[in-house]
This record gives structure tokens, sequence and C-alpha cells, in this order.
């Protein structure tokens, strides 16, 4: 691919809490749609977006029981980043910042998501193309 | 005892809940036989418009099977005998006009929000 990017990502939002995370990894399926190289560094909250944990739930309110509700589950949104960027010829890079997922117990995370430091982001960005912020408000 | 709960945050995580956590915190609570009310102010009132829709997301393979529908959300509350009242001015600031709101909302006015909650034993701003 002659045009083909990297570009970096750092998330900082967890799961569940607003619109950023989803914004984000909505911009992430487009690069990997387009077989782009994806490097996430999830800083903060953000380490629990890949969370293996999560659970779907059934919704009183709706009426719904689990299947029906289908609630998004962001560790299946990250899983199908990777597996989306591989299929067309990228890769995501998702680093999980380690002292952030230490001081939060959220050391179970989906295949894929390795554990790293804030120097890989520092290289992410030294080899990419561009990287965006997207920070907690 | 009576509660209000006020909603002003608008589209907090919704695309992940699928919901309005606050929206949904009302009926859960209405089911538990709480006895209480929702104003819906500033951004807010955004929930009350019927024309609004959400595509269910998609993230390569994952397609999620639904998207939130706040709006039909709020009308379950009315069903469900919770007051839903909304700012008016806050309604004209945005150019939300009467006919474009799901019906049963009691309408107020910022001058009318101190009478109105005073009727309340708690007030919860969200």
């Amino acid at each position: 691919m002659a045009d083909k990017k990297t570009l970096t990502f750092a998330l900082m939002d967890a799961p569940y809490e607003n619109a950023r995370s989803t914004t984000a990894l909505r911009l992430i399926n487009i690069a990997a749609k387009r077989g782009y190289d994806i490097n996430v560094f999830a800083y903060e909250g953000a380490v629990f977006l890949p969370f293996a944990g999560q659970q779907a739930h059934p919704n009183p309110v709706h009426g719904h029981d689990a299947e029906q509700e289908d609630h998004p589950l962001p560790r299946e949104w990250v899983e199908a980043v990777i597996k989306e960027a591989a299929k067309n010829g990228g890769k995501v890079d998702w680093v999980n910042c380690g002292l952030c997922v230490d001081e939060r117990g959220a050391g179970d995370a989906v295949e894929g998501v390795r554990r790293g430091t804030p120097g890989d982001f520092w290289n992410m960005a030294e080899s990419s193309d561009n990287t965006l912020v997207i920070p907690t408000k | 005892m009576k509660a209000l709960n006020i909603i002003e945050t608008a589209y907090r995580g919704t695309l992940e809940e699928q919901d309005d956590t606050i929206v949904w915190l009302t009926h859960a609570l209405k089911g538990a036989g709480a006895d209480l009310d929702v104003l819906l102010r500033a951004n807010a009132v955004n929930y009350a418009v019927k024309a609004q829709k959400v595509a269910p997301l998609s993230f390569g393979d994952r397609q999620q099977k639904h998207g939130p529908d706040i709006a039909n959300d709020i009308a379950g509350l009315i069903a469900k005998g919770v007051g839903v009242y909304i700012v008016k001015d806050d309604l004209a600031e945005r150019g939300i006009s009467d006919d474009e709101l799901i019906d049963g909302l009691s309408p107020v006015s910022r001058d009318g929000l101190a009478k109105l909650l005073d009727g309340y034993d708690h007030v919860w701003h969200w």
C-alpha cells in the first residue's frame, strides 16, 4: 500500500463514561479498514477498555434479556479493530500503561494487548506519521 | 419521600450504555417503589426530541443490534407515572419547538423552577 500510514492514539478515558473512547475506537476502526499500522497507548482509565472481565447483562428497564440487549463491550470492539487491521494488512499495537493497570487491578486484558510504559508511547509517536491525543476531561 | 432528579449532562456514555444512566436509574428507582420526578434542563432537553435516532455501532465485524433510544426511555418514564418536567427557556435557546417533542412532558420556565423544587423533599442534580 503506497499511502500506508502509521498512526498513534493516546487514550485516557475509562469505558462507559463518555463518548470519547467510542469516538476513538471509531477512528481506529477507519484506520484499520485502510490497513494502517495503528499504535494505541492506553493511559489511566483507558486500560479498562480491553479488560477481559467485561460482561454483557440483561436490561430490565428495556425489558431485554442479555442477548436482546446486546450490551456494548469495549473489549469486543478492541478485539474487532485488532482483527480488522490484520485482515487489511495492518496491525494494532495496543499498549496498556503498566502502572495504570496495577493500580486498578486491570491486568486481565483481551488477546493482542500488551503491557508497557510511557517510553512505549514516546517510541510510538516517533515512528508515526501523526499522533492523536484524546485526553480525559 | 418525594425526590426530583435533575438531568443536565446529556449523552454521557449513552453509546456504550445504550441509555442515559440517570434515566435508567429513575426507571429502576420507580420500579422499586420510589416517588420521584425528572427535570430535563440544559442540553438534556434534547432527550425529549422525537426524531433523534442512533444507528447501531460497528467495529470491524462486530455489529451492535441496536443503539440507544432515549426519547422512548423518557416516554416510558411518563407512562409509569413519573412527571417529566422540561425547561422551556432551554428548549427555546436551542431552537427546539414543541411539535418536535414527545407527548406528556410538563414544560416549566426558569422563573418557575424555585417553586417546582420547593415541592420535593430531595433534589438530586446530576
